[in-house]
């Protein structure tokens, strides 16, 4: 076995408290593809920061080449035979294919003088490396992103690079692209060059990888040769849910907290009914345009039905307006976390207490030592990494912030909360957290409605589901009946799924 | 190589100067005497300040920025430095420049360090640069026009690369100062065409973030930048004052738009990383046309400044426009 061009050992970062890598193994030899795969937030964009300079690590140790690498600059990695390319692959657009590609090398060696016969010779050199074809006197600004993409890999292997790290490089390329890019990445394997690609999509790391590292909440938990890993075990190392994980299956109850009857809101949905008992989660979900998102619009009073009745706890209530439904009692975690669910560039205080505000009203003073309390307290309650009340809500992660929507809810004591795709872009540890806290409330009486289209984690959080298409709704419909398969089945309107329903 | 001759022909280039071409023939028909040597001489007279502060323009607004501080800071190194060689019985011509290149630097710097160091707005920090140099001219060194400029100083008006006589006994004289935006023109060629340097400028201006990763210092570029626009503004208010016979602390307030009017016309865009000296030369001819000879066509004075104004907004929707239909079209 040939020795590891870059080893890491038990890497640690923080960031303000806020722990990104908790531990991570990384061995990377040349001549091998390797995927570095976990989801959102795990930690991936952290590590090659550390990999190439930007960031240092707090703890662990980082071996290029057998030799123990100490604090270095982005410069330093680079000369080391590290190159990365960002997704935005930091091309100039206004430059020529020719400059782009030999502009690093030109720095790399302190050069003054900008030779362009040369520039271009180098151009052509590495393009015919790699096997792309390019004007090098077009200016970049011209080109598609998947030949942008290859300027940005022209010019990462002509400094002589060994490793070459590619963060999501396949995001905005099309089927027949990747294909390509898979091809210049072999060729590249081939010359003895070692290639980290991060991703998330597996069959596209089974397409192209040799060897695989799996992080999750910034741990190594998995690593090995991609033969190793089939669709079971890798989904398992990703997401950290086996199979046979457990379902939220709550004591039937009598008392009947939601019924919405005949709910129509022309041109989104027609008709729709549903009702839950206490301690139910009810899921609601569809394809896209089917309506799914509007009835929690229409619920909150975003933008309201046009005829049917609701009840919340017994009692019939009518919605045209936020504030009437927030005087109701119904909470809402909107679709788009950072548009309409956060004041970004406000403290975590200011975004916990904004639906509140009158509650800290004394005298017409803000009671300012009440709301910071009440904001620790809901940090610790709702399980938030966050130091303290103070930092922007912009310094948290997906999760965490995700965590600080909903507690910014749950200070208004509601009766009914809905929440829209509540855990879209928030990582694997978060998500368990925030299925948590949604089952505890249920279990205290409070109307908890999820809508999603993730339709794994409908089934094993919710206990009642209702399926929207076309803006009509189905039954409501026991999860413990369906696996994904008929749900997708239904979702899709598969006539087989519902001959079996 | 036949592509190659198609995009000079439509290059931004070369539209200023069918613009040109154009615009001259009109004034050549309604004033035959323009076509003369006498035509030459004057606008090169016209365009010598100009031009050198449109280089200096056109560096900055490629890297990204906006430089509208120069005329204030090129009145104080023209009225400050008269006024310390007055004082100290100074008169040799190349003293002058030095001191007027000096404190235009110090000027220079200090847009620099608003704009890299505490990440100002450009446009922001050198309007409140031009505010503080007018306002300490106007204030600290006084408001009156100076005419009694020292002896060899003044001699240097009188210096001429040739002189053309006409056949009715007229003679028309180009100055030897002409040849400072000739040398500042050819520095910036080379610069930004063959060295690390200028490409670095262009580089900082298409993407600064992108600049940094590929390892250039992009503080260092602005402040170059910055820094050598000012001591050249000096530079250019001594060839001014010299030229003028006389210090006038508020006769060049006022000609940003017109410099930038000449530097968005002969194809900079004004959102960095694309522009030519030769294009900027272009424009400042056409800037230079259309203020000295429209009055010729029978257009009135004020209407000049509307005329400019119109200038700015075209030429800069014009390549406002290029900009997007590029992003918009077929990719390769």
């Amino acid at each position: 076995m040939s020795e590891a061009f870059l080893k890491l050992k038990g890497i640690k970062k923080s960031f303000g408290g806020v722990q990104a890598l908790k531990g991570v193994e990384l061995e990377v030899k040349r001549g091998e593809i390797h995927a570095l795969a976990g989801e959102n937030g795990c930690g991936k964009s952290t590590l090659i920061k550390i990999i190439s300079g930007v960031h240092d690590a707090t703890e662990g140790e980082v071996f290029v080449e057998g030799k123990k690498v100490g604090k270095i600059q982005p410069i330093d990695a680079i000369h080391m035979g590290i190159q990365v390319i960002y997704q935005d692959f930091a091309v100039f657009p206004n430059l020529s294919v020719a400059e782009n590609i030999a502009m690093n090398k030109s720095l790399l060696i302190g050069a003054k003088r900008m030779k362009w016969k040369e520039a271009k010779k180098i151009a052509v050199e590495a393009m015919d490396q790699i096997g792309a074809h390019m004007d090098p006197d077009l200016p970049v600004e011209r080109l598609s992103v998947a030949n942008k993409q290859m300027v940005a890999i022209c010019r990462a292997i002509i400094t002589d690079a060994k490793l070459l790290i590619l963060d999501e490089p396949t995001t905005a390329l099309t089927a027949k692209e990747v294909h390509k890019l898979n091809e210049v990445l072999r060729r590249l394997k081939e010359k003895g060059m070692a290639v980290v690609i991060v991703n998330h999509k597996l069959d596209e790391i089974y397409a192209i990888a040799d060897t695989l590292t799996v992080l999750r909440n910034g741990e190594t938990v998995a690593h090995g040769m991609i033969e190793e890993f089939d669709r079971e075990r890798f989904i398992k190392a990703l997401t950290g849910r086996s199979i046979s994980e457990e379902y939220y299956r709550p004591e039937a109850s009598d008392e009947e907290i939601l019924r919405v009857e005949d709910y129509t809101r022309n041109g989104a949905f027609q008709k729709v009914c549903f009702s839950m008992n206490k301690g139910d989660v009810l899921g609601i979900t569809g394809l896209l345009g089917s309506g799914r998102g509007e009835i929690g619009d229409a619920l909150f009073g975003l933008a309201p039905a046009q005829g049917g009745t609701v009840w919340l706890n017994g009692e019939q209530i009518k919605i045209n307006s936020v504030s009437e439904a927030m005087k109701a009692g119904i909470g809402y975690v909107p679709e788009d976390r950072l548009t309409q669910g956060l004041f970004l560039d406000r403290s975590i205080q200011d975004n916990t207490v904004a639906a509140s505000i009158p509650k800290y009203l004394h005298r017409g003073r803000l009671d300012y030592t009440e709301m910071y309390r009440v904001t620790e307290d809901w940090i610790e309650k709702i399980g938030c990494n966050a130091p303290s009340p103070e930092p922007n809500i912009r310094t948290l992660s997906g999760g965490n912030a995700q965590k600080m929507v909903i507690a910014k809810w749950l200070n208004t004591d509601p009766k009914l909360l809905i929440l829209n795709g509540p855990t879209v872009g928030v990582d694997v540890g978060s998500k368990s957290d925030i299925h948590a806290i949604l089952h505890e409330l249920a279990g205290k009486g409070v109307g908890v409605i999820v809508i999603s289209d993730d339709l794994s984690e409908l089934i094993q959080n919710c206990n009642k589901i209702v399926i929207m298409k076309n803006g009509r709704s189905s039954g409501m419909i026991r999860a413990e009946e369906l696996d994904e398969t008929q749900l997708a089945g239904l979702l899709s309107g598969s006539e087989e799924a519902e001959h079996e329903q | 190589m036949n592509s190659k001759i198609k995009n000079t022909l439509a290059s931004n280039e070369a539209i200023v100067v069918y613009i040109i071409i154009g615009l001259s023939l009109l004034i050549g028909i309604v004033n035959h005497s323009f076509f003369s040597v006498s035509t030459v001489v004057t606008l090169s007279r016209a365009i010598l300040v100009t031009l050198t502060f449109a280089i200096c323009e056109m560096i900055v607004i490629i890297s990204g920025g906006i430089d509208v501080s120069f005329p204030a800071v090129a009145s104080i190194c023209m009225y400050a430095t008269l006024k310390i060689a007055l004082a100290f019985n100074i008169d040799n011509v190349f003293v002058v420049f030095l001191i007027a290149a000096v404190i235009g630097l110090m000027f220079g710097t200090l847009n620099a360090v608003l704009i890299a160091i505490f990440r100002l707005p450009p446009l922001i920090a050198t309007l409140g640069v031009s505010s503080v140099a007018n306002g300490a001219t106007l204030a600290f060194l006084g408001t009156n026009v100076i005419s009694n400029i020292p002896d060899k100083i003044d001699a240097v008006s009188r210096m001429y690369l040739f002189t053309f006589t006409t056949k009715d006994g007229m003679s028309f004289s180009l100055t030897i100062l002409i040849l400072i935006p000739i040398a500042v023109c050819l520095l910036a060629f080379f610069m930004l065409k063959f060295t690390m340097l200028g490409r670095g400028i262009y580089a900082v201006g298409g993407d600064a973030n992108a600049a940094r990763i590929a390892g250039f210092n992009v503080k260092k570029i602005q402040f170059i930048v910055y820094m050598s626009a000012g001591s050249i503004a000096g530079i250019a208010s001594i060839a001014y004052m010299i030229l003028m016979r006389q210090a006038d602390p508020s006769v060049l307030m006022g000609s940003e738009m017109m410099v930038i009017a000449a530097v968005v016309m002969g194809g900079t865009r004004i959102t960095g990383g694309h522009g030519s000296v030769l294009g900027t030369v272009f424009g400042v001819i056409l800037i230079a046309l259309v203020q000295n000879n429209l009055i010729m066509l029978g257009v009135p004075t004020h209407f000049q400044t509307f005329v400019v104004g119109l200038i700015i907004v075209i030429g800069t929707s014009i390549t406002s426009l290029r900009a997007k239909k590029i992003s918009n079209s077929a990719k390769v």
